[in-house]
């Protein structure tokens, strides 16, 4: 039995992992901004057959509040095995492109509110010498493209911090995981027409409990997106700044 | 997750992938989302996982209600769950099954929300002894069009529960739902195949055989003598073997639309000679894992894109038991006539129906075929219609792209007392499909 913190738990791909944790008996705390549905899904992990499902109101972008959040966590648990940070907005790149406010809120939430909890939880693990730390990137994060580069500048920085704390918490035998996931089909994604590339949190959250559990350094889910988003990555800028992508 | 206000419409379609509408889609993830998507929307239909085939969950603005997925209580005493009704069958069985518990009815996917299954008020192969889904459903929480909630149970606003049973999510919102679960010593089905050879024996071993769990699958495309010939699946639970519950995720999926003409008449005839010749003896005995018996197609994913880009449709006709040997002749031969490339045909007998208004399920032969979206299988489905009227029979909603508004009134004749409890119950004008417009519902 582990001791899990989820961060953004009623993100769909987050409460589809918590399901798959809470069957295999683990002791969950999950932290979400709406209450009422945390508490629906706290029962719903119960009859699944968590042992224990601890809820708190959780608010992203107040930073000076996180490191409380987190010690309340670590109390109620005692220790923390694995922490899943999950949440996260899809910003309206047409609207970030003419307002900064509105591209400095998406960049808070996405990666300085990520950033914040990731420093807390660094040094926890840290004094601890054990746990995982793992993080819901994006696919959008390996480049930069004209049809989402805002939300995909938070999630590449984030990749890029957790670059520097896997190997700053090696050595303390802290694993630290990269998720990025390509197309889900979620409430967050519900505007788009889903096509073949398209997949469920349920097959996203099984890839991530199997991340977990293999202590991988970075995974694309679906499996798939590691090659396309390697020939994204090659094409050379000449030519990918013409592109419409 | 927060969301950005998206409004853009998106095209979708039901599992037969025909017809295809632009619709404005919500997905509320809380009680108050829902209610304010009622107060701010007209034309509303609720949306689950997609999978009736044709028109009866597309409109203008769909309402998908998957995000209400939250199991909420069971008691094990009793074998009563509650819980949202976003929550699927094949959720509630990879719960409940390996502490031994089963839905009390399911369709043929495990793909369908509890709040579907109670829209469509589906039945499953223990029709003839279990009667429907509404049939283990004690209380249903429903969101009117006035953005009041309300309990439905078959004794508090009987009247209300009744419309919602079958009524195609045209009385409100499902928001969550309590059914009783049935006890289960395994998660095996021990299964007898018989091989009949043609229609009179399929009858007969229907009603000669009393099976918890009984389906046949039927060859359409074989005429004459052998009209009417099919191979008998009959299933109960086995009393050993454990709860060990096997995934029920698709191995294998279809990938892309397949080119139409790969299924035509030829390809019909010999999987049907296939399936027909597969028990090697006349009956042959096993034991499989539930969804090997129950979900078959389950574990190929997207298999509607085998009928290509155009879909298809699936007619789901019943006929009243007292005209159902010569009726099903007269359809089958009709079906024989035409030679329109049929796959998998099913025939089933039903028990008694219920009490509800737009229920399909009626005493007799239920009959199911899979027809590519063509010209040719338009008019059959039109001749059959005819057909299937003239013998006091009806064609199931959820199947259904289609009917005429006077067909489907003749075959449902409570609908008026269907749109009284609506327009009771602040429905009217409010909840709507491409369907229920179809059919000059209000």
């Amino acid at each position: 039995m582990k001791n899990i913190l989820i961060i953004g738990a009623t993100s769909a791909i987050a409460t589809a992992t918590a399901r798959l944790w809470a069957s295999e008996g683990h002791k969950l705390y999950l932290l979400a901004r709406d209450e009422e549905r945390l508490a629906a899904l706290a029962a719903d992990l119960k009859l699944r057959g968590a042992p224990n499902v601890h809820t708190a109101k959780f608010a992203a972008n107040e930073l000076a509040g996180h490191q409380k959040m987190i010690e309340q966590a670590i109390a109620a648990l005692n220790s923390l095995d694995v922490v899943l940070i999950a949440h996260g907005t899809l910003a309206d790149q047409k609207a970030c492109a003419r307002d900064f406010e509105l591209t400095l809120q998406e960049l808070n939430t996405n990666a300085t509110s990520v950033l914040s909890l990731l420093t807390h939880l660094a040094t926890k693990l840290e004094e601890q010498k054990s746990g995982t730390l793992a993080v819901i990137g994006s696919v959008a994060g390996d480049r930069g493209r004209q049809s989402n580069y805002v939300y995909g500048t938070a999630k590449g920085a984030v990749a890029i911090f957790l670059q520097g704390l896997r190997q700053r918490l090696a050595k303390s035998k802290v694993h630290v995981l990269t998720i990025k996931p390509g197309f889900v089909d979620t409430p967050m994604t519900e505007a788009f027409t889903k096509g073949l590339l398209w997949a469920s949190p349920a097959t996203v959250a099984k890839d991530i409990a199997k991340a977990v559990a293999a202590q991988k350094d970075v995974i694309y889910t679906p499996w798939f997106w590691r090659w396309v988003m390697l020939v994204i990555k090659m094409v050379p800028e000449k030519i990918f700044k013409k592109l419409t992508m | 997750m927060r969301r950005n206000a998206q409004t853009l419409p998106v095209e979708i379609h039901g599992w037969g992938r025909h017809p295809r509408c632009l619709a404005r889609q919500a997905t509320p993830l809380s009680l108050s989302e829902c209610v304010s998507a009622v107060d701010e929307t007209d034309s509303l239909i609720a949306r689950g996982l997609g999978r009736s085939y044709g028109d009866s969950s597309l409109g203008k603005c769909v309402l998908n209600m998957r995000g209400f997925d939250n199991l909420q209580a069971f008691d094990e005493q009793t074998g009563l769950l509650r819980c949202e009704a976003g929550v699927s069958i094949a959720e509630i069985a990879r719960v409940f099954v390996p502490k031994g518990w089963f839905v009390p009815v399911t369709p043929g996917t495990s793909c369908v929300t509890v709040g579907g299954a109670i829209a469509s008020d589906v039945h499953g192969k223990n029709h003839h002894v279990d009667g429907s889904f509404s049939d283990h459903v004690t209380e249903i929480q429903l969101l009117l069009g006035n953005g009041e909630q309300v309990a439905a149970t078959p004794s508090d606003h009987g009247e209300l529960f009744k419309a919602t049973c079958g009524g195609m999510g045209l009385t409100g919102i499902i928001l969550a739902a309590t059914i009783r679960l049935r006890p289960i010593k395994s998660s095996l089905i021990d299964v007898t195949a018989v091989r009949t050879s043609n229609l009179e024996a399929t009858l007969e071993a229907f009603a000669h055989h009393d099976a918890t769990y009984s389906v046949a699958w039927i060859d359409c495309m074989a005429k004459g003598k052998n009209l009417g010939r099919a191979v008998l699946q009959l299933g109960e639970h086995a009393t050993s073997g454990g709860f060990a519950c096997s995934e029920n995720q698709p191995k294998l999926s279809v990938v892309t639309d397949m080119p139409s003409f790969v299924l035509n008449r030829h390809t019909a005839r010999a999987f049907n000679a296939l399936y027909y010749h597969n028990p090697v003896r006349k009956t042959t005995r096993g034991t499989v894992s539930y969804p090997a018996f129950f979900y078959p197609l389950d574990g190929l994913g997207n298999w509607n894109r085998l009928y290509g880009k155009n879909g298809f449709c699936q007619y789901q006709l019943v006929l009243p038991l007292a005209v159902s040997n010569d009726g099903l002749r007269t359809v089958l031969e009709h079906i024989t006539g035409f030679g329109c490339p049929t796959f998998l045909a099913v025939l089933k007998l039903f028990g008694k129906g219920n009490d509800n208004y737009l229920s399909f399920p009626i005493e007799g032969y239920t009959l199911t075929l899979d027809l590519k979206n063509r010209p040719d299988e338009m008019q059959l489905m039109n001749e059959l219609d005819d057909i299937v009227a003239d013998l006091g029979g009806r064609m199931y909603l959820t199947k259904d792209a289609r009917m005429s508004e006077a067909v489907f009134k003749a075959g449902y004749p409570r609908w008026q007392q269907f749109e009284e409890v609506r327009a009771t119950w602040h429905a009217t004008g409010k909840f709507a499909s491409i369907q229920s417009q179809r059919l000059g519902l209000e």
